[in-house]
């Protein structure tokens, strides 16, 4: 069991305090963004690099991104590894710092993402220097592949990106988390705190939220929640959760006696 | 199959039958289905549908939060020329029409580029009538060329193109494609289109794969709403959107759904496709296409699109104009307005609808898109 004195997610060499990402998208004014990310607690933030107009410094989602925060671009819009990678060296080369969200989606009907491409990708820009964060279908091989190319963490997808359905692909996730030397981050489709709560328990080292918030009545009240939920998660995962069986376990076992 | 099997595939289907046969029990049970059939489309198009527009427009909302958020992308067309050699019967910049015929100059081209980016605005459509010589795609590339560096996204809306075109033109900077089929009735299509090189149905049917295979990250297609049964033009526009994202997933398939305006003069509709008719077809393909994008001209008029706003539109275009070179000639446009392609109903700047989607809970998107280029680096 890990120490829940010494729980410190690192990322790239970085300490972060906060196993709650939050995405900046869908939201009716970034003006919010600030409150979300106070009421989440949350410190990694992604935005996607399309969206920021460098051309209008005063007025462009990043100034609504709290100073203390670190913040992750994204390569939302990038169709293969070339792409993602100048997506990544334009974001690097604006100010936004080393680290980097691979997005690589080839498939505009499920969103799901080219894993080859983000393996491709990842290897570019791991070489370049980059903190590399690839988003990707759950699987076993390309996820070492990953990791060997000098990922910094794994993405796999819960479900569809948008479509707040939960932990669809929870038994590889499982396998991920089990096999994988790196930070194994829940990505895309959690839909509600409890979900979040179960990628931790789960022992993911943190989860991404963007939809499921955005989308909500209140966003800070579910940011609110989401940072719970992800606290929540953390602590049942540190202090062991009992084991799942699939009979009852007496507390007062019927031969006991032969023990006497 | 291609995109003319799937529309002939349906040339001896029997719609009257189909809409007969379809009542609200078939449309709400389409609205509980998780994935949308071909005819499960048509059954949101039917008569019947109209009775379950308010069930339908909150399963459109709710799909439109989920894959877009709250954001509305907002661009605006620049028409480059209106030099034309076709005879579209319904449309302003029809060669026999009278009008005075120009094309813009470089030097124009970067002024009036200028004077939309100072609205903020980085998405761009550019137009030109229907004149390989006035307008050829050199033309078309120099200017895309001297727009990039106002734009981080251009679209094209001209006459329909070759694949090597298409991919000079992807070259030359430009990203997204637009081309309506007008109408996809092969026997309309040619009495509207008397003559001219947009007389050839197949050429212009296929101009949109063509883009796909071009290299275009954009698509766009649809039919002007009233040239003949809404209903069938509407449905083989899904169907055209439907079969292009499947054979071309890399390319964000989207759809537009201009209307002829009713009482609007010159040619007269064949059918009227009136408010009710085109919420509804908006709402059936949102319901359909979930994730495909959907953008609403300004055609409608402004009170029209503050409400459409909510129900599953996701590109608006604003600040229009549709004369040539009219922002850079305010003032002589505003004396001959019907120098114009088509009469604009929403004359609002891309301030004024910016305001008007944010009082919605919209955030307006002027960006979303960044230049890859290797020379923009």
């Amino acid at each position: 069991m890990q120490n829940p004195d010494c729980d410190q997610l690192t990322i790239g060499g970085c300490e972060v305090n906060s196993r709650l990402f939050l995405g900046t998208g869908k939201y009716s004014a970034d003006r919010i963004i600030p409150s979300v990310v106070a009421a989440a607690g949350a410190q990694v933030v992604t935005v996607a690099l399309r969206r920021v107009d460098f051309d209008s410094p005063q007025d462009n989602i990043l100034t609504s991104i709290p100073k203390d925060c670190i913040l992750m671009p994204n390569t939302s819009g990038a169709r293969n590894a070339a792409e993602a990678a100048r997506i990544a060296r334009l974001a690097r080369a604006a100010g936004c710092g080393d680290w980097i969200k691979i997005e690589v989606i080839a498939d505009n009907r499920y969103l799901l993402p080219d894993n080859l491409e983000t393996l491709k990708a990842t290897e570019i820009l791991a070489a370049e220097g980059f903190i590399v964060l690839p988003y990707m279908s759950p699987d076993l091989s390309i996820a070492r592949r990953l990791a060997a190319a000098g990922a910094a963490a794994v993405m796999p997808l819960g479900a569809p990106i948008g479509s707040n359905r939960g932990l669809k692909t929870k038994e590889l996730i499982k396998i991920l988390i089990e096999e994988i030397d790196r930070p194994i981050i829940v990505d895309a489709g959690i839909g509600r705190p409890s979900e979040a709560a179960e990628a931790m328990e789960l022992g993911a080292a943190a989860v991404l939220v963007n939809t499921a918030v955005a989308s909500a009545t209140d966003p800070v009240g579910m940011a609110e929640a989401f940072g719970l939920a992800v606290k929540a998660g953390r602590k049942a995962f540190l202090a062991g959760a009992g084991a799942v069986r699939n009979q009852a376990c007496a507390s007062s076992p019927l031969t006991g006696f032969l023990q006497e | 199959m291609s995109i003319y099997e799937k529309v002939t595939h349906y040339r001896d289907f029997d719609f009257p039958a189909f809409f007969s046969a379809t009542g609200v029990g078939e449309v709400q049970s389409v609205l509980n289905k998780p994935r949308l059939t071909e005819l499960d489309y048509l059954t949101l198009l039917s008569p019947a549908a109209a009775e379950c527009l308010e069930a339908m427009a909150q399963q459109a909302h709710r799909l439109t939060i989920q894959h877009f958020g709250n954001t509305m992308l907002l661009f605006t067309p620049m028409y480059l020329a209106n030099y034309c050699t076709n005879q579209c019967v319904y449309c302003g910049f029809n060669m026999k029409n009278e009008l005075v015929r120009k094309k813009l100059s470089a030097a124009e081209i970067a002024a009036e580029g200028a004077a939309i980016a100072r609205s903020g605005l980085r998405h761009l459509l550019i137009l030109t009538g229907d004149s390989r010589h006035e307008t050829p795609v050199s033309y078309i590339a120099a200017a895309a060329g001297i727009l990039r560096k106002d734009f981080t996204c251009i679209g094209l809306e001209v006459y329909a193109l070759t694949t090597a075109e298409y991919v000079e033109l992807v070259a030359a900077g430009i990203d997204e494609m637009t081309m309506f089929q007008e109408t996809y009735n092969e026997v309309a299509y040619a009495e509207l289109h008397p003559a001219g090189p947009k007389r050839d149905y197949h050429f212009r049917l296929n101009a949109p794969e063509r883009a796909c295979q071009g290299g275009m990250r954009g698509v766009n297609v649809g039919a002007l709403l009233g040239l003949d049964d809404w209903r069938r033009d509407a449905f083989f526009s899904g169907l055209h959107a439907d079969y292009l994202q499947k054979k071309y997933p890399d390319v964000e398939i989207s759809v537009s759904t201009p209307r002829m305006q009713p009482h609007a003069g010159g040619f007269p509709p064949k059918t009227i496709v009136g408010d009710k008719e085109l919420v509804q077809y908006l709402l059936a393909l949102r319901i359909y296409l979930p994730r495909s994008g959907i953008t609403l001209s300004t055609r409608e008029p402004a009170l029209l699109r503050d409400a459409l706003a909510k129900l599953g539109v996701t590109k608006m275009s604003a600040g229009v104009c549709t004369a040539v070179g009219g922002r850079l000639h305010a003032e002589e446009t505003i004396e001959t307005k019907d120098v114009g392609q088509f009469e604009i109903s929403d004359e609002r700047s891309v301030a004024e609808v910016a305001d008007m989607l944010r009082r919605q809970g919209i955030q307006p998107v002027y960006k979303n898109w960044q230049v890859l280029a290797k020379k923009a680096q």
